[in-house]
């Protein structure tokens, strides 16, 4: 029994890597993910992988900030402490929504960075998670579960014709750990 | 329903679109004929309007084309030629906007002031051009219109509005023939050429929209002023103007032209649309709050005569309709990327626009009514009609003249063909 935990397939190119993703797709192989250095369009519908949800995080977070600081605002200038401001009514609407706007845009910006680094788990501080160090530098990572995808043998080959520069087994599944 | 994949064809006018856009046309022409004869001071209030909206949509087309040049923006370059088009028609918008103007000061008719003094005054702009406003001792003598003559004049007035048009036009026809030229010559010579011509526009539109909007529009009522006004026209220019753009380039697609464009590009449009849709709320906002809060008496005059019985209905569904309807349909990935949700939008924005000049232009030049219904009569839409066919014919007859839909050897094309995002 092999100790191989991933299969990684490096190549240093964007195409030849897309080529490769065919050629592991055509004989069934299943994709763990792919890391690359930029975004490459097209790959998220290659790959199958849904449109994130990030979105409807932002849309909830921002009325939550919208609702949070106008209820608080109603509270200080309707009920807690009304005061007469050039003769307005306790209740001017208009002069809440300035307050309103810029709380929403604020808990839509801060919780969409803290579900992003959820997410990721990308927290400030805390050592990233990577499967291949230089996916963040000049090379395109197929990454393939090794459990259960046998023989190892013929998924190395089928990278190795698809035009990966290496192929590497790897017993851990990220290389830097904290 | 055809499809067409060359990038050598033609845009053909004919069948349904030219004869409903003549038909449109004629209905205008009987609506102006019957106004003018039973109400003019209504006519001339929507001439203004609609020239004005005509005139601001291809001048929005000509924005279009040299934000995409100043920012050397590759998705766009496959639908250039559409606003392209608006650009090369902007000369008769723009002429047909100094005729309504031109004759809306010259006719007169005898008016009475909220003093009860009669008095002879222009059509349009009966605020500041009426003769004896600015002499010292007549009976209607106003010392802060007199205060202003200096540049509220006619002759300034018109030598303003006419070289503001004519530099706008000059720039949208240049753009057309460095793109033109670059269709049959190649090569970067004529993309940067338009770089160039597109940042000077975009520096001389931006400091001089202003003035065209203040000169046109917020000269009707000549006592109020707002600094604001500037910005809040240049921004709803500037969505109508992508909500023209994106109309005909969804119903263009629907004919079977354009097939290079796909969703990705409508998807563009539609984020566009979006995101300036809340930056006119912002600025509408913006120009509202101030004079509502510091209640000045000669600011808050327009927000007071909007908010009479007959018009604060229309008041607010104009917020209604520009803010929430794009913010709340526009907002997810899906529906700017279905065509017909994209579609009923722009046609809600074309005729939310409309709804924001009217309060910009007839609460300040025609008398008051008791309910909100009768504002709007059938001289609105039937001149509204007119100018839209007129728009389309204009539009499809300048489109039919270009060699190709596509700028062919335009630098970033192929970026555009495979746009994604």
């Amino acid at each position: 029994m092999s100790s191989t935990k991933f299969i990684l397939g490096l190549f240093d190119d964007p195409d030849v890597m897309m080529h490769g993703i065919d050629q592991l797709q055509k004989n069934s192989v299943p994709i763990y993910d792919v890391y690359t250095p930029m975004p490459i369009h097209g790959i998220d519908d290659k790959l199958g992988i849904k449109p994130s949800r990030l979105g409807y995080a932002a849309f909830m977070f921002g009325c939550l900030g919208g609702t949070t600081i106008f209820s608080l605002v109603y509270y200080f200038m309707v009920h807690d402490w009304p005061m007469d401001i050039g003769g307005k009514p306790a209740f001017a609407v208009p002069s809440f929504i300035p307050a309103t706007f810029e709380w929403t845009v604020l808990f839509t910006a801060f919780g969409m960075t803290a579900t992003f680094f959820f997410s990721t788990h990308l927290f400030p501080g805390r050592t990233p998670r990577v499967m291949d160090l230089r996916a963040t530098d000049d090379r395109f990572v197929i990454a393939i579960d090794a459990k259960g995808n046998i023989p190892h043998e013929e998924i190395t080959n089928l990278l190795k014709e698809a035009g990966a520069v290496e192929v590497k087994h790897n017993d851990r599944k990220y290389v830097s750990y904290e | 329903m055809k499809t067409h994949n060359s990038f050598d064809e033609q845009y053909v006018f004919a069948g349904k679109a030219k004869t409903w856009s003549l038909i449109a046309i004629v209905v205008g022409v009987i609506t102006i004929a019957l106004g003018f004869l039973t109400d003019t001071e209504r006519t001339f209030a929507n001439l203004l309007l609609m020239g004005y909206y005509f005139t601001c949509v291809c001048a929005g087309g000509v924005m279009f084309c040299a934000i995409q040049y100043a920012a050397q923006a590759g998705w766009s370059a496959s639908i250039l030629r559409i606003p392209q088009a608006f650009g090369k028609i902007l000369p008769i918008a723009a002429l047909i906007l100094i005729i309504i103007v031109v004759s809306g000061l010259s006719m007169k008719h005898t008016i009475t002031n909220e003093d009860g003094k009669s008095y002879v005054a222009p059509y349009l702009y009966a605020h500041w051009a009426s003769h004896d406003l600015t002499v010292k001792g007549s009976e209607i003598y106003d010392s802060v219109i007199a205060g202003k003559s200096g540049f509220l004049n006619e002759p300034f007035f018109l030598i303003r509005m006419v070289g503001l048009l004519g530099i706008y036009s000059l720039f949208g026809w240049l753009l057309f023939k460095y793109s033109n030229n670059e269709d049959d010559f190649g090569g970067m010579k004529y993309y940067n050429k338009s770089f160039v011509v597109s940042c000077v526009f975009l520096v001389v539109f931006g400091f001089t929209v202003p003035v065209f909007a203040f000169d046109t529009i917020m000269s009707l009522e000549a006592r109020w002023f707002s600094t604001m006004f500037g910005w809040y026209n240049l921004a709803a220019l500037w969505v109508s103007a992508l909500a023209v753009i994106t109309l005909v380039i969804i119903l263009l697609r629907k004919a079977g032209y354009l097939p290079w464009v796909t969703q990705d590009h409508l998807h563009n449009m539609g984020i566009f649309i979006f995101a300036f849709s809340i930056f006119w709320t912002y600025l509408w906002f913006a120009q509202f709050l101030l004079t509502w809060y510091a209640n000045i008496p000669e600011e808050s005059a327009y927000f007071y005569r909007r908010w009479e019985p007959d018009f604060k209905i229309w008041f607010w569904l104009n917020i209604v309709i520009n803010f929430a309807a794009p913010l709340l349909v526009l907002m997810s990935r899906d529906s700017k990327r279905y065509t017909s949700t994209l579609q009923t939008i722009c046609i809600i924005l074309i005729l939310g626009h409309w709804l924001d000049y009217f309060q910009m232009i007839v609460p300040g030049t025609l008398p008051q009514k008791d309910h909100w219904y009768q504002v709007i009569t059938w001289i609105e839409p039937g001149v509204f009609i007119g100018f839209a066919g007129l728009f389309t014919f204009l539009l499809m007859s300048a489109l039919s003249k270009f060699k190709s839909l596509i700028p062919k050897k335009h630098p970033f094309l192929e970026e555009s063909l495979h746009h994604h995002i």
